[in-house]
């Protein structure tokens, strides 16, 4: 087993089809970081709230 | 016996699988890291070239995993929506409302690299084909599911029907599966068969099965963040939530 490409200029280009595996995979990248991302800004957001409004009780 | 269910009624209540799958996250990112990452530079790199198709071939390392969880993930969400309408369990529908976006997230990215490999591949993006609409039919039932969701002030009666529409939309699985051999296709038919040999040489198969197992866990992990998201949204008035947003120790 051996890469099948000479250097990254090669790698990029695919043979010329590389506008074509970049965007398929550039576009899976995102969407699957975002996937992770939104639920743990979620999760981190719901837990603030609940200590912004057990500090308001406190309070009154 | 009653022992032996205790860890099931325990998984099954929310502050229980809350904190039992805490200790499995990372374990599963760790996982699902390693098998992407060698996946992604086996199939990108070191995987031979197709005999007619050059390079542009390798998109199959994105395209046929992420159909593959498209696909099973509403699986997924249409049982956890039965389990929801037959036991009235409360998880259960939580994790329907976790699998909805993340499914639909998914069938995106299958129907957009599928597109791009369509192009260099057939000369087209988009053909009205049997497998292509079906899915671009499977993209709408998720989001038909997220939607219906907030159209609801009741919860009860939005879980029901969001249970009732996954349940429904069953039908298209198999058609999706069936369409490449039902209608004449441009779309090839499936590259993995249970009941035959895969029709690939294995120097291209293996990172292919690599990729798939890793996208797996990838949508294990991301259901169960997405269903803790949502435990906490739903229970955020509780004692536990509470306890745990201030960091008090729990018993």
């Amino acid at each position: 087993m051996s890469p099948q490409f000479h250097g990254v200029a090669e790698f990029l280009a695919m043979g010329g089809h590389g506008p074509y595996v970049w965007s398929a995979y550039g576009v899976a990248l995102v969407v699957l970081v975002w996937l992770v991302a939104r639920p743990l800004r979620r999760h981190a957001a719901i837990l603030k709230s609940v200590r912004r409004a057990d500090a308001r009780e406190q309070k009154h | 016996m009653v022992r032996r269910w205790q860890w099931f009624h325990r998984l099954g209540s929310p502050p229980g699988f809350y904190r039992a799958s805490g200790c499995w996250l990372p374990w599963l990112a760790v996982a699902a890291a390693l098998l992407l990452g060698v996946g992604l530079v086996w199939g990108l790199v070191y995987a031979p070239p197709d005999a007619r198709q050059g390079n542009s071939f390798r998109i199959i390392y994105i395209h046929v995993p992420v159909s593959f969880l498209a696909l099973a993930g509403y699986y997924v969400m249409a049982a956890a929506g039965a389990v929801h309408l037959i036991w009235r369990m409360k998880l259960a529908d939580m994790v329907m409302t976790a699998a909805a976006p993340l499914g639909a997230a998914l069938t995106f990215v299958a129907l957009f690299s599928g597109a791009v490999w369509g192009k260099p591949t057939w000369g087209t993006y988009w053909v009205w084909d049997a497998r292509i609409t079906s899915m671009l039919v499977l993209l709408f039932l998720y989001l038909g599911v997220v939607a219906l969701r907030q159209g609801f002030a009741n919860r009860e009666a939005a879980g029901r029907a969001c249970a009732v529409l996954a349940l429904v939309g069953t039908v298209n699985i198999p058609i999706i599966y069936k369409s490449v051999d039902w209608w004449y296709s441009l779309h090839q038919p499936a590259t993995i068969r249970l009941t035959s040999a895969p029709s690939m040489h294995p120097d291209m198969f293996k990172p292919l099965l690599v990729m798939i197992l890793g996208l797996y866990v990838f949508y294990a992990l991301v259901l169960i963040l997405n269903t803790r998201a949502e435990i906490l949204a739903r229970e955020r008035r509780t004692g536990w939530v509470r306890d745990l947003a201030m960091g008090r120790n729990q018993p």
